[in-house]
């Protein structure tokens, strides 16, 4: 399938901005399952410094805000030629060890609930990983309703698990910590979907990679309840959403910032 | 303690002193005790005036300190440097390959010559690093090899220090003091210059700039955190020397993908940084977001191949304890060759048979933490009270993977300078090595660490140690 993606995000500030950095993890690579035919950002209100491949081979652009500007948009427009792989990216795990993947963050540090619902699939993981998994990610489903405007960026999984709503990031930082409290590696992926009917989005999707004995790394988009297919652009991994942002800024001064998507993922 | 006995440098058993001392020995016997100990003391005036001093961690009162100087030098012949030389040059050559490998495919591990947990549990251990080849492939460009003495030709390594090495700035004033407090004693023996050491390293970092930098010259600067850090005086010290500009974060920014100095004439790109900016506060950007002493974005410009920084983030890995236990195997892996430098036995209290030993043998051992410097959290076994052997006890029962011991080392001695005549103390050695893509430097001397009171196998500064000048004879 083939498929057709504009993304402008806009941060807009209440006064001049003196200087700010922006981390960029916004184009998708070509990889399993998916082939970049065309992609490119373009910056109003900020200038590019650097572009580089970072430790999870994440195509990263760093970008200085242009001093005394009070506005930035970023806008990515590009097609993508997707394959339906069932969600099983396989066994390309670039340099980064799997051990990597093991270790839980700061955001995903698992606490009860998690555990809870953690030790619920822990007989099936112990029988079929690729059984338990799906199980996990239907307990995830059931545990935390799909809510948007109930967490932040920076809310870690086990808030999110116990306070039993959240959205898709939460739903990926929460099966990736129970994943790796499992002892199977887990990461969190960003990227774009496209779902029926629904043209203009209001944010850019994520989901969980589990690396499963035999397969792989196989995704789990728990938001959802299916393992990710040919509507589904991967554009960059983390061991948590801080590491796979497609944003990730610094920023001097006390402006108060506001967020605007526009977003359209078209066949 | 019972009595040992250690290997005295200067003197043999029946008093006459070891070749390399001779000269030196010939000389000290002509001199008069009172003049020279008038001059110990001149040599401290010296120090306070050029203003070398260190701040010690963790003490209130005693802001800024003077490292004791001791006037009488140690003494290393030509063929025993040799030795030291090619092993420390294997060794760092084993360490550089070592760190190239752990960040890229990991070939020691998948070959099971070392336990996967002695990476993956080493908080040095820097993901943002993995795929990551520095300019000119160099990870260490600054190393300060700790070395021991413990007979004629039995010298181990006890630190590697791949990370920030300081001190050279003290090999190179004790040599000044030197020089001009006994200036004749360098025209009757051959001693090996250290002076060249800033050019040196002016050099060796310039091989290290980015292959893209313009310009014949590559610009270098020494990060510093700042005069408020205990080895200020050495950052300041050492870029005045090199020629090379003193900064803080606050002068650098990222401009046009480079990260540039401001000047007076707007911003000047740098090639090489020498940070001695710890790597969680290099860039709050990507490591601490409330560090000050970093600079925003250096990460992006680093891994981009537009800057060099020495030494390479995450190369503490390699100054772990746990993982020095496995350095000869590193360095066989590496290099193919047996270790030239012996390592110091080392039990890492992980395991549950080594925890035992150490627990039954702690009054003979010397137990380090796995990630500690300085001295500091060190017991030494034979000096401890039995209070303390029992407080450290129950410290490795609560955290045993914290914990490696060594035996007690015979340090060697070399006599000091006190009101009584010379009395034997113990030493170590830290030399200074450069590496770039081009050639290992090591430069003919070090810094001699000497443990000022009686019978004490401690000689780190911050424990009240002194130093020594080191002279490494010519052929």
């Amino acid at each position: 399938m083939r498929l057709n993606i504009t993304h402008k995000t806009t941060y807009s500030y209440d006064r001049p901005v003196h200087y700010a950095l922006l981390q960029l993890r916004m184009t998708p690579r070509s990889a399993a399952g998916q082939k970049v035919l065309n992609w490119s950002t373009t910056l109003e209100g900020a200038t590019s410094q650097v572009t580089y491949d970072d430790h999870f081979r994440n195509v990263t652009e760093l970008i200085e805000m242009d001093a005394g500007s009070s506005a930035v948009s970023i806008t990515c427009q590009g097609e993508v030629e997707v394959e339906n792989l069932n969600g099983v990216i396989g066994m390309g795990t670039g340099l980064a060890p799997l051990w990597l993947f093991l270790q839980q963050t700061p955001a995903t540090v698992p606490g009860p609930t998690i555990r809870k619902i953690a030790q619920q699939v822990k007989k099936a993981t112990e029988a079929s990983q690729l059984d338990g998994m799906h199980q996990l990610s239907g307990a995830i489903a059931d545990a935390v309703t799909y809510r948007t405007g109930m967490t932040l960026s920076t809310t870690p999984a086990e808030d999110a698990a116990s306070e039993g709503q959240g959205v898709c990031q939460d739903h990926a930082q929460i099966m990736i910590a129970a994943a790796r409290h499992l002892g199977l590696p887990a990461r969190y992926v960003s990227g774009y979907l496209l779902m029926d009917e629904v043209v203009d989005q209001e944010a850019s999707h994520a989901w969980a990679e589990v690396w499963i004995e035999g397969l792989g790394w196989v995704g789990f988009d728990v938001s959802n309840a299916v393992c990710p297919d040919d509507r589904y652009v991967r554009v960059a991994l983390g061991r948590d959403y801080g590491e796979a942002a497609p944003v990730h800024g610094l920023r001097q001064g006390n402006a108060t910032e506001e967020l605007c998507v526009s977003l359209q993922v078209q066949q | 303690m019972t009595e040992r006995r250690f290997f005295d440098e200067m003197a043999l058993q029946g008093g006459d002193p070891r070749v390399p001392y001779a000269d030196y020995a010939r000389w000290f016997s002509n001199e008069d005790p009172k003049s020279l100990l008038k001059k110990s003391a001149e040599a401290e005036t010296f120090f306070r005036r050029i203003g070398i001093t260190f701040n010690v961690y963790g003490q209130k009162d005693a802001d800024e300190r003077l490292i004791p100087f001791d006037i009488v030098p140690r003494i290393i012949s030509a063929s025993e440097w040799r030795v030291l030389e090619k092993g420390i040059d294997q060794r760092v050559r084993a360490l550089n390959a070592f760190l190239a490998d752990i960040y890229n495919k990991q070939e020691i591990l998948k070959a099971g010559r070392l336990p996967e947990h002695i990476i993956s549990r080493n908080a040095a251990f820097l993901p943002q690093m993995i795929g990551m080849t520095p300019p000119g492939g160099v990870y260490t460009h600054i190393v300060g090899t700790d070395l021991v003495r413990t007979g004629e030709n039995e010298f181990y390594v006890l630190e590697d220090n791949a990370r920030t090495p300081s001190g050279v700035s003290y090999m190179l004033e004790n040599r000044e003091t030197m020089l001009q407090m006994f200036p004749e004693l360098f025209t009757k023996m051959k001693v090996r210059p250290v002076s060249s050491y800033p050019a040196e390293l002016r050099r060796s970092l310039g091989e290290c700039a980015p292959p893209n930098f313009d310009g014949t010259k590559p610009a270098v600067a020494v990060l510093t955190p700042g005069i408020h850090n205990s080895a200020y005086f050495e950052h300041s010290f050492l870029a005045d020397h090199m020629g090379a500009e003193l900064v803080e974060a606050s002068d650098l920014r990222v401009v046009d993908g480079r990260v540039q100095m401001r000047t007076t004439r707007g911003y000047k790109a740098l090639d090489v940084i020498y940070r001695r900016v710890d790597d969680e506060y290099l860039d709050p950007l990507t490591f601490n977001p409330d560090s000050l002493l970093g600079v925003p974005g250096i990460m992006d410009a680093y891994r981009a191949g537009n800057i060099t920084i020495a030494n390479a983030p995450g190369t503490g890995i390699a100054d772990d304890k746990a993982l020095y236990s496995y350095m000869p195997d590193i360095v066989e892996f590496y290099t193919g060759e047996k270790a030239i430098l012996q390592n110091v036995p080392t039990w890492r209290c992980s395991e549950e048979e080594s925890l035992k030993y150490v627990l039954d043998n702690l009054a003979d051992l010397v137990v380090k933490e796995v990630h500690g410097s300085g001295g500091y959290g060190m017991l030494v076994g034979p000096a401890a009270s039995k209070k303390e052997l029992k407080a450290f006890e129950a410290k490795l029962r609560a955290r045993p993977d914290n914990y490696v011991a060594q035996p007690t080392l015979a340090l060697s001695t070399v006599p000091i300078m006190t009101k009584a005549g010379l009395a034997p103390r113990h030493v170590d050695l830290r030399p200074f090595v450069l590496v770039s893509p081009k050639r290992v430097h090591i430069t003919a001397g070090g810094l001699t660490r000497v443990a000022l009171k009686e019978g004490s196998l401690v000689v780190n500064s911050s424990q009240g140690g002194g130093t020594k000048d080191t002279w490494v004879l010519g052929d």
